[in-house]
C-alpha cells in the first residue's frame, strides 16, 4: 500500500528548474532511497514533503488524501543541514523541539529519557549543545527528530558525523523504526548504506527521475548479465565450444582454476551457459555478477549526461 | 498558536536568564538615577566647606564691611594688603580666592577680578557680583541724596520665580517646568531609539544564529516560518519590556531611597537658611535658599508631570516602533549567513531611525515646528519624534493618527519581512542583492 506519493512535482527557483516532473511512490512501511548528484534537485523535493516549500504544481499525496498543513506532526524530519541552539542546555532543548513536534512537556521528557537512557547520554542532560562532540549532537539530533513517533521518517544524509560504531547503532535503529511500523525516506550518497538498508530507490539527475524501483531490480537490470565462472578446465578448450549466446569478457588462472567472467545475452538462460561448461571440467563456483549501486549510480547519471551533451550539439 | 507561545517562551527565558540581562537590569537604573540625582545634588550639596575670600581694594574703602558672609562663604576685608604679596601665598593663608576690586568699579564692569587656584562655582561668582552690584547700585542711589533710602531699598527689594503654567482643552491648569519637559523629551526621544536599536538588533542575531547553526530547517519543519519570526519578534520585545518595567521601578527605588537621606539633611539647612535670612538682612543666604528651592522645583515638577500619558505612550511607541523594525531587522538576519555581511542591508534601517533622532533632538526643543510636527507622523520616524513632543502637550487626534499609521505599517512591514525571512532563511552562501529579494516576495510558499 503507498504511503505517500508525490506526482509530477514541478518546482522552479527564479528561471532555474530545480524539479521537473517528478514523481515519487513510497510503499508503507519501506524504506525508500532518495538518490542523485548534488544539486540534483532532492532537497527540493524533502522541502516539499516537508512542506518548507510548496510545488509549482504536482500533488502531494499523504495517507491517501492530498497532504494538509497538520500532517507535518506525523514527519520526523533529519535535514542534511541541521543544527542545534549551541548555547542551550541539551534536555532544555531537546524538551523544546520535541514541544514543537506537538507533545506535551511531561509526554516529552519522558520519552527523552528513555532514549536518553538507550543512547547511555544520560549525563549529557545539563550541559550545554557547544560541550559535546559532533557525534553526540548527531545522537540529540536524531532523538528529536523520531521522539514524536511520526508515521513517516526523512532522514538526509543520516550519517555524516558518525564514526562507524555510531553508523552501526544508527543503521540498526532505522531497521528497527521500520520494523516498528515506520516508513522512511532517506537520502545519502553513502550506497552501501543503500544496499543495505533501502527496498526501493528513486535517481534523480538535473531535476529529473532518471531512476526508479525496487533496488534489487535495478541491480539485476543494470547488471548487463554478467556472471562468473571458476572451473578446473582450460579456457582454449572453450573458447572452440563458444556460442552465441555468452561472450567471455575476460579469464585467468588462479590457484589452478580458470576463472572467467562473462556476459550472457539478454534472453540466453544460464542454465544452458553452465550446460555448455559442464563437458569442459569440473565448475567450483558459479555466480551472477550484480553491480554494487555505486556504479549503478555512475553509470545511471553519466549515461544520463551524455545523452543531454550529444542532444545539445547540433 | 500553543507553538508560537513555545517560541516566544524560548525566546524570553532564554534571554532573561543570561547573565548580561542582570547586569544591564541592575546597572542602567544606577546610571539613570545617577543622571537625575547627581545635578540635583550638586546644586544641594556644593559649598558644603566653607571658603574664604580675601578682598582687597585698591584706593577706597567702599565695600569695608559690605560683604555679609554666609555659611559657606566667609569674606576678610584686607586693609594695607597687596595683591601682588597675597597672590604668591593667598593658598596657604587659607584663602580660597581673593577678590580684587579696583577703584573703577563704579562705571567699568570688568574692574573686579577673582583670582582662585580652582574655578569657582557659578553660586559663588554670582553671589559675589550681586553684593557687588548692590553696593554700587546703593552708592550711585545715595548721590541722589534720597531720604529713607535704606528704608526704600528694603521695599523694592523683589525676586521673581517665573511659574509655566500649561492649560488643557478641560481648561484644567497645571504648573509645569520647561525644563523638567525638555529632560522627559530628551530621555525619552533617545530611549525609544536605543531600545528599538537595542533589541532590533538582538532579533537580528537571533535569526543569523539559528541560521548559521543551522537549527532553522529543523524548526521549520514543525513551525511556520512566520511563527518563528513572530514568536522571536514578541519574545524579545517582552524582553524589552521587562527590562524598562524592571528599569523604571529600580530608578525610582533609588532616587527615593536617595532623595529620603540627601533631602531630610537639606530639611534642615532649609531651616538653617530661613533663620539665618530672618537674622540677616538681604542678600545673606539667598543664593543658598534659591538653590535649594530649584532641586525642590524639580522634583515638584517631576509630580506634575503625566506619569499615565508619557509612559503608555512610551510603552505604545517602543513596541510600534521595534515592531516595525525588527521585522526588518529579521529580514536582514535572514538574508545574509553571517553578520559582517549584514552592513549593506543595515543601511536603509540605520538611516530612518538616525534621522528620526535627529529630528527629535530638535524637536524637544522646538516641539511644535513644521518638520517635528509630520515627522511625529511618518511611522518610520514617529515612535522617537513623537516622544520627544509629547511632554509639551499634544492634542489627542495627533496620537490617535500618529498611532494608527504606525500600526498599519508595522502590519506592512511585517507581511513583507515574513516573505523574505522564509525565502532567506533556507539560502546559503552567496550574499544576495537588493534584486534578488524582491524576487523572493513572489516566491510561492504555503
Amino acid at each position: 500500500m503507498t504511503f505517500f506519493k508525490a506526482t509530477d512535482i514541478v518546482k522552479e527557483y527564479a528561471g532555474h528548474r530545480a524539479l521537473d516532473k517528478v514523481t515519487v511512490e513510497v510503499p508503507e512501511n519501506s524504506i525508500y532511497g532518495l538518490l542523485g548528484p548534488n544539486g540534483a534537485g532532492k532537497t527540493t523535493l524533502i522541502r516539499i514533503i516537508n512542506q518548507i516549500t510548496a510545488p509549482d504544481s504536482g500533488k502531494v499525496i499523504f495517507h491517501n488524501r492530498e497532504m494538509k498543513p497538520d500532517d507535518i506532526f506525523d514527519i520526523g524530519y533529519l535535514p542534511e543541514e541541521r543544527g542545534l541552539y549551541k548555547k542551550m542546555k541539551v534536555g532544555e532543548q531537546a524538551l523544546y523541539l520535541a514541544q514543537l513536534k506537538g507533545l506535551s512537556r511531561q509526554e516529552a521528557a519522558k520519552r527523552l529519557k528513555e532514549w536518553f537512557e538507550k543512547f547511555e547520554m544520560g549525563a549529557w542532560w545539563n550541559k550545554k549543545v557547544e560541550e559535546l562532540s559532533k557525534g553526540m549532537q548527531q545522537k540529540v539530533q536524531f532523538i528529536v527528530t523520531i521522539i514524536h513517533k511520526p508515521g513517516l521518517l526523512i532522514f538526509d544524509e543520516p550519517f555524516t558525523g558518525f564514526d562507524p560504531i555510531n553508523t552501526r547503532q544508527l543503521k540498526e535503529e532505522i531497521l528497527q523504526l521500520k520494523k516498528e511500523g515506520a516508513t522512511i525516506i532517506f537520502s545519502t550518497h553513502d550506497m552501501p548504506s543503500v544496499e543495505e538498508l533501502c527496498d526501493h530507490i528513486t535517481l534523480i539527475n538535473r531535476s529529473r527521475t532518471i531512476l526508479q524501483g525496487a533496488t534489487e531490480e535495478i541491480r539485476h537490470e543494470y547488471g548487463g548479465h554478467e556472471y562468473e565462472i571458476r572451473f578446473t578446465g582450460k579456457v582454449n578448450l572453450l573458447t572452440a565450444t563458444l556460442n552465441t549466446d555468452y561472450k567471455i569478457l575476460d579469464h585467468h588462472r588462479e590457484n589452478g582454476h580458470s576463472l572467467i567472467r562473462l556476459s550472457l545475452r539478454e534472453d540466453a538462460s544460464p542454465n544452458d551457459m553452465l550446460a555448455s561448461f559442464l563437458k569442459s571440467g569440473r565448475i567450483v563456483s558459479f555466480r551472477e555478477l550484480v553491480p554494487s549501486m555505486n556504479d549503478v549510480f555512475i553509470q545511471a547519471v553519466e549515461k544520463e549526461n551524455e545523452q543531454d551533451t550529444t542532444h545539445k550539439t547540433p | 498558536m500553543n507553538k508560537i507561545k513555545l517560541i516566544i517562551q524560548r525566546e524570553y527565558l532564554t534571554r532573561v536568564k543570561k547573565k548580561s540581562f542582570l547586569i544591564m537590569t541592575l546597572l542602567a537604573p544606577v546610571l539613570m538615577a545617577g543622571m537625575i540625582l547627581v545635578p540635583a545634588l550638586i546644586m544641594t550639596s556644593q559649598g558644603k566647606e566653607v571658603k574664604r575670600i580675601a578682598v582687597i581694594e585698591n584706593g577706597s574703602h567702599l565695600f569695608e564691611g559690605k560683604f555679609h558672609s554666609t555659611e559657606y562663604l566667609k569674606f576678610d576685608y584686607l586693609k594695607d594688603v597687596r595683591l601682588e604679596d597675597l597672590k604668591q601665598n593667598f593658598g596657604d593663608l587659607g584663602y580660597y580666592a581673593i577678590l580684587y576690586i579696583s577703584p573703577k568699579v563704579g562705571y567699568m564692569p570688568d574692574a573686579v577680578r577673582l583670582i582662585s587656584h580652582k574655578q569657582p562655582s557659578l553660586e559663588v561668582t554670582e553671589y559675589i557680583s550681586t553684593s557687588i552690584e548692590k553696593v554700587i547700585e546703593r552708592e550711585k542711589l545715595l548721590t541722589f541724596n534720597i531720604t529713607n533710602l535704606d528704608k526704600i531699598l528694603k521695599t523694592v527689594e523683589t525676586k521673581i520665580r517665573l511659574q509655566t503654567v500649561l492649560i488643557n482643552d478641560a481648561g484644567e491648569e497645571k504648573e509645569t517646568s520647561t525644563g523638567v519637559a525638555m529632560a522627559i523629551a530628551y530621555i525619552s526621544g533617545l530611549l525609544v531609539y536605543m531600545l528599538t536599536f537595542i533589541f532590533g538588533a538582538q532579533v537580528m542575531r537571533g535569526v543569523i544564529e539559528e541560521k548559521t547553526n543551522r537549527i532553522v530547517e529543523v524548526l521549520i519543519s514543525s513551525v511556520k516560518p512566520f511563527q518563528l519570526m513572530m514568536g522571536k519578534i514578541i519574545g524579545i520585545a517582552m524582553v524589552g519590556l521587562t527590562q524598562f518595567f524592571l528599569w523604571i521601578i529600580l530608578t525610582l527605588v533609588i532616587i527615593a531611597s536617595v532623595q529620603g537621606i540627601v533631602f531630610h539633611n537639606n530639611q534642615n539647612l532649609q531651616e538653617k537658611v530661613q533663620h539665618s535670612t530672618e537674622l540677616l538682612s538681604a542678600p545673606t543666604g539667598e543664593a543658598a535658599s534659591v538653590q535649594f528651592n530649584e532641586a525642590e522645583k524639580i522634583f515638584q515638577a517631576l509630580g506634575a508631570v503625566n506619569w499615565g500619558l508619557v509612559l503608555g505612550a512610551f510603552v505604545i511607541y517602543f513596541l510600534g516602533g521595534y515592531l516595525l523594525y525588527a521585522s526588518l531587522f529579521a529580514a536582514v538576519g535572514s538574508a545574509v549567513d553571517n553578520e559582517t555581511d549584514t552592513q549593506q542591508f543595515m543601511i536603509p534601517i540605520t538611516i530612518p531611525l538616525l534621522l528620526a533622532l535627529f529630528i527629535a533632538m530638535g524637536a524637544f526643543q522646538n516641539p511644535d515646528s513644521q518638520l517635528a510636527f509630520w515627522c511625529s507622523f511618518i511611522p518610520f520616524t514617529s515612535p522617537i519624534v513623537m516622544m520627544a513632543r509629547i511632554p509639551f502637550g499634544i492634542h489627542a487626534w495627533e496620537l490617535i493618527v500618529s498611532v494608527s499609521l504606525l500600526i498599519l505599517t508595522f502590519i506592512g512591514t511585517t507581511w513583507v519581512a515574513a516573505k523574505i525571512y522564509r525565502t532567506g532563511i533556507l539560502m546559503y552562501g552567496k550574499k544576495p542583492t537588493y534584486k534578488e529579494m524582491w524576487k523572493w516576495l513572489r516566491f510561492k510558499h504555503y
